[in-house]
């Protein structure tokens, strides 16, 4: 019967208290959204990259603030895979789930892997949750469990009685237990506390009371987790052999705000971020509106569109000048960014890519925008594009958005996406000092100054700004004869200038490093990536090289104008796989330019990929089989 | 005039009209009210003392939107609607600077209201001249936000059934901490109207009534021509009452609680009740009211409606980069390093 069953799982080990060596373990936190699932998954996290293991996160939560407890729409999961190798991706499939909930556990079930760990918060396995998500019986005990570990615990209960006698509320009481399951884990992985006391105690520094009863729960769910006897042993992940220095734990959201601060500082001008609030980009201007005393001023806007007309504002008035949205945004921005090629001043435009088209996916990742910012405006609009490759190189590839407006006077698009701009990894923290300067081009002298006179290596106008006696002159949307800038209607100046605004763009390859080619610079399969797929990509590829199959990788960083080796690269390969969380945007653009017969592996799920399915593509060209 | 002139940034060399006049063929339409605004302005910037290149002319898109190219000061003509975010940024970034925004009835009030609803909540220092004659022109003629109901237009063959907003009713619900309106055909008035918006520190709003004399000619000539004017319009001065018509002989007063009335009265013995405008009121009621007079029944109120202090936007902003910066240094590396870090030694 299902009871035995379960109990037959729950047989202590007969070693308790015994290490297990691991390379790799995945977790999987999830519960309902106001379970403080994000928490205990940072908590964790933080723990585990100062216990010296590489690591990479996947937060998953949802687009609505409260849905309905207990039910699938409110299920917010964190999951991280850590190793004593080097970490790429979160993990394709969890080896631990831990489930506050019966909706926890139904939405997440089918992803832990056989034999797995599944640690379920039982004081919410009644019927009441059941009916919420349609079990007609106790998942628990109908033997629908029986691939995986079970460990049932009573959680409200146990983190009830370890904090009896203390003057808390019920709600109060509840909302403990995600650090009594935090305690638990920190002892079956061996992970130090430390870390998260200080922060419990930092968090709740004006309510001693809500410390206490914090480091209580977490205490008392370690000293369970050792003294029960239920997991029998636990795990030890040794230290990654990791570069020395310094290190942060740092999502792709942060960094982009830090490297924003340090453009500021490396510039020496001031900082303007106009922006308006959207999922997942919001969190770069809570981020930023931390830092004016760095000279960052933030404005909320009123709008999409007023958020990118400061910006531009801010541009003409001589600051260093961004604006910040996803998707949606750069739709009802996209007139004011026409705008900003015709007028050609220096701004960067981030678009923390999510889910569309319109509202879409508000809270999960895609990178279905890349045509989008290549061409979705009106008339001939090239704009330089750049894209993070993972969270902490948001922090290097906005630092070079900015280098290249100012250099070049252009709006840059630099693309991150949800699971770039939310998910996080251990970064080595940068010499402040030896972070390249970014330089501001000086104008020529008021006599020989004119509004759209090109300096020759750039084709870049020169940056002047109001305020300058001598250099007053008009600019706008209506076409510039070229030189003076005045309004001009003529058929050749529109056709010249066209070519110029193009000319300028391409000329940003003169800037563009050699591309890195992992593995072999010849052979069977090139797989041609951009954006977040680096982790899966870098991993998949890595595997099938260590199967001695000859399989390369490169990751473009560098999407418009594309780096000027690319061309080389490709036709050194028999097939070129072009793995994209769209229907094959990249694609498109590199069979159109390159004439390659390239061909595209594309999920289009909200998640990332799995480094199983990129590496089942590459596999599926070598068998010469159709993807 | 009560504003403080010294608040204004140092003059340069004295400076005339033609100073302001740019390159440009001036591209309006023979007699367009447009022409006479543009002189004004050019005439009227010389006098303030504040040097030339302090100051930056911004439009969105429209017949009026073309002004800054016909100012030698810096200009930008951005896009439709748009003209107070630029603006808000540049103002923002740049406080030194003199920004004008000049805009029309479509794009400040229709395409662009938003926006115009906010730089006035906000107080942006800026100054902002919408230019009002009821019609699209540079579209050829469609009907406007202020078009009055039944116009019939190229787009409202039938007539427009779209019910007129009252800009200055727009701008006093936005908290507007300086609103006025004049006509463009009187024109030592206007300057007057303009000096002191030049002058007001914060949002100044200014209605302009122009006439677009190819699609709606003829639209304010009740309230613009000299013959008709002194009875049809009510010039407003503070702490004055509210006294029009050629001979001085008619007044607004209230009835019945908050319904105004006009009454008449032998000239030089005004009745005690009349209204007395207060444009420094703290609070917008009286202002509203006394935008609310409209033609056919009342004169059109002209002047300044109101004009406050408020703190300004960049001020406030500077306000809190100082405040931030006196409480923390700003040091990129301890930044770059953040409150939970680790040391990883080498094997």
């Amino acid at each position: 019967m299902s009871e035995i069953n379960l109990k037959s799982q729950l047989k202590p080990d007969s070693n308790p208290g015994r290490i297990e060596e691991l390379e790799a373990i995945t977790i999987r936190f999830a519960g309902d959204s106001g379970d403080g699932i994000q928490l205990t998954g940072m908590q964790f996290t933080t723990s585990t990259a100062m216990a010296g293991n590489d690591l990479s996160t996947l937060p998953d939560y949802p687009a609505e603030i409260r849905a309905p407890v207990g039910t699938l729409p409110g299920v917010s999961g964190y999951q991280i895979q850590f190793s004593s190798r080097e970490v790429l991706t979160p993990g394709d499939a969890p080896d631990v789930l831990v489930a506050m909930n019966p909706a926890a556990l139904k939405a997440n079930i089918k992803d832990l892997k056989k034999g797995g760990l599944l640690i379920v918060n039982v004081d919410s396995f009644n019927s009441q949750n059941f009916a919420k998500v349609q079990y007609a019986k106790n998942p628990l005990e109908d033997g629908s469990l029986s691939d995986y570990r079970v460990i049932p615990v009573e959680l409200s209960r146990l983190t009830g009685n370890s904090l009896a006698g203390l003057p808390l509320t019920k709600v109060q009481v509840e909302r403990c237990k995600n650090f009594f399951a935090l305690g638990m884990m920190y002892w079956l992985y061996d992970r130090p506390m430390d870390s998260t006391l200080r922060w419990i105690e930092s968090k709740f520094k004006k309510n001693p009371l809500l410390v206490e009863a914090n480091h209580k729960a977490l205490h008392a769910g370690n000293a369970y987790a050792e003294t029960a006897e239920i997991f029998g042993h636990h795990y030890r992940v040794r230290k990654a052999p990791i570069a020395p220095g310094l290190y942060r734990n740092i999502t792709g959201n942060e960094a982009t705000a830090l490297g924003m601060v340090a453009a500021c500082h490396l510039s020496g001008l001031e900082l303007w971020y106009g922006s308006y609030p959207i999922t997942p980009a919001s969190d770069i201007l809570h981020e930023l509106s931390k830092h004016k005393n760095f000279g960052v001023k933030t404005f909320q806007a009123e709008d999409e569109i007023a958020a990118i007309g400061s910006t531009i504002g801010a541009a003409f008035g001589g600051a260093l000048a961004a604006t910040g949205t996803s998707g949606p945004g750069v739709a009802l921005k996209s007139e004011a960014i026409g705008l900003a090629v015709m007028v050609e001043l220096p701004l960067v435009i981030l678009n923390v890519q999510r889910g569309g088209p319109s509202t879409g996916l508000p809270t999960k990742t895609e990178q279905a925008d890349l045509l989008q910012v290549l061409y979705g405006r009106n008339g001939e609009c090239p704009v330089p594009v750049v894209a993070a490759a993972t969270p902490s190189d948001c922090f290097n590839m906005i630092l070079e958005a900015f280098r290249i407006s100012i250099k070049y006077m252009t709006p840059v698009f630099f693309l991150s996406d949800g699971y770039l701009g939310n998910g996080s990894e251990p970064w080595l923290i940068p010499d402040a000092k030896r972070l390249a300067k970014i330089e501001v081009p000086s104008i020529p002298s008021s006599a020989d100054f004119k509004p759209y006179k090109r300096d020759e290596a750039t084709l870049a106008r020169p940056w002047a700004s109001p305020g300058l006696a001598g250099y007053e002159h008009r600019i706008g949307g209506l076409e510039k004869a070229e030189v003076t800038g005045n309004v001009s209607y003529d058929p050749d100046n529109h056709e010249r200038m066209v070519r110029l605004r193009a000319a300028k763009v391409n000329k940003v390859v003169q800037d563009i490093p050699a591309t890195d080619v992992l593995g072999p610079r010849k052979g069977k399969v090139l797989v041609v990536g951009w954006g977040s797929t680096y982790g899966a990509i870098t991993a998949a590829v890595k595997n099938c090289q260590a199967r001695g199959q000859a399989v390369a990788s490169i990751h473009l960083r560098y999407l418009n104008p594309l780096p000027p080796d690319l061309g080389d690269i490709l036709s050194q390969y028999e097939h070129v796989l072009v793995p994209e969380m769209n229907m094959g945007q990249l694609l498109k653009v590199l069979r159109a330019k390159y004439l390659v017969p390239a061909v595209g592996l594309n999920k289009i799920k909200g998640q990332p990929f799995k480094v199983s399915e990129i590496e089942a593509g590459v596999e599926s060209i070598l068998k010469g089989r159709s993807l | 005039m009560e504003e403080d002139i010294t608040a204004l940034p140092a003059s340069g060399p004295m400076l005339s009209r033609k100073d302001f006049v740019s390159d440009q063929l001036v591209r309006w339409c023979p007699g367009c009210g447009d022409f006479a605004i543009l002189a004004t302005i050019q005439k009227l910037l010389p006098s303030l003392g504040i040097p030339r290149e302090k100051y930056v002319f911004v439009s969105g898109i429209g017949c009026s939107s073309r002004f800054p190219y016909y100012m030698n000061t810096y200009g930008f003509h951005s896009i439709h609607g748009r003209a107070p975010t630029f603006a808000t940024g540049l103002k923002c970034v740049r406080p030194d600077l003199q920004v004008w925004v000049v805009t029309g009835d479509g794009d400040g009030l229709s395409i662009g209201g938003n926006h115009l609803i906010h730089a006035l909540r906000r107080n942006v220092d800026i100054k902002i001249l919408l230019f009002n004659n009821k019609i699209y022109g540079l579209t050829k003629g469609q009907t406007s936000p202020t078009s009055e109901q039944g116009k019939k237009t190229k787009s409202t063959p039938q007539g427009s059934v779209d019910y007129p907003v009252n800009p200055v009713n727009i701008a006093l619900a936005s908290e507007a901490t300086f609103v006025a309106r004049a006509v463009d055909t009187d024109l030592p008035f206007l300057t007057e109207v303009l000096r002191r918006a030049a002058l007001h520190k914060g949002l100044a709003f200014v209605e302009i009534f122009q006439n677009c004399i190819v699609f709606n000619d003829g639209a304010w000539a009740e309230v613009s021509e000299k013959a008709l004017r002194d009875d049809t319009t009510l010039t407003l001065q503070h702490g004055k009452p509210l006294v029009f018509g050629k001979d001085k002989n008619r007044g607004i007063r209230l009835k019945n609680g908050f319904v105004p009335e006009t009454v008449e009265f032998e000239p030089g013995k005004p009745p005690r009740d009349l209204l007395v405008h207060d444009e420094k009121a703290p609070n917008a009621t009286l202002a509203h009211l006394i935008a609310h007079l409209e033609r056919p029944y009342f004169p059109v109120p002209q002047g300044v409606f109101r004009s406050v202090e408020r703190p300004v936007l960049h001020e406030l902003i500077d306000e809190q980069v100082a405040q931030a910066k006196k409480a923390g240094s700003a040091d990129l590396q301890k930044l770059l390093a953040g409150s939970e870090n680790w040391v990883v030694r080498s094997a």
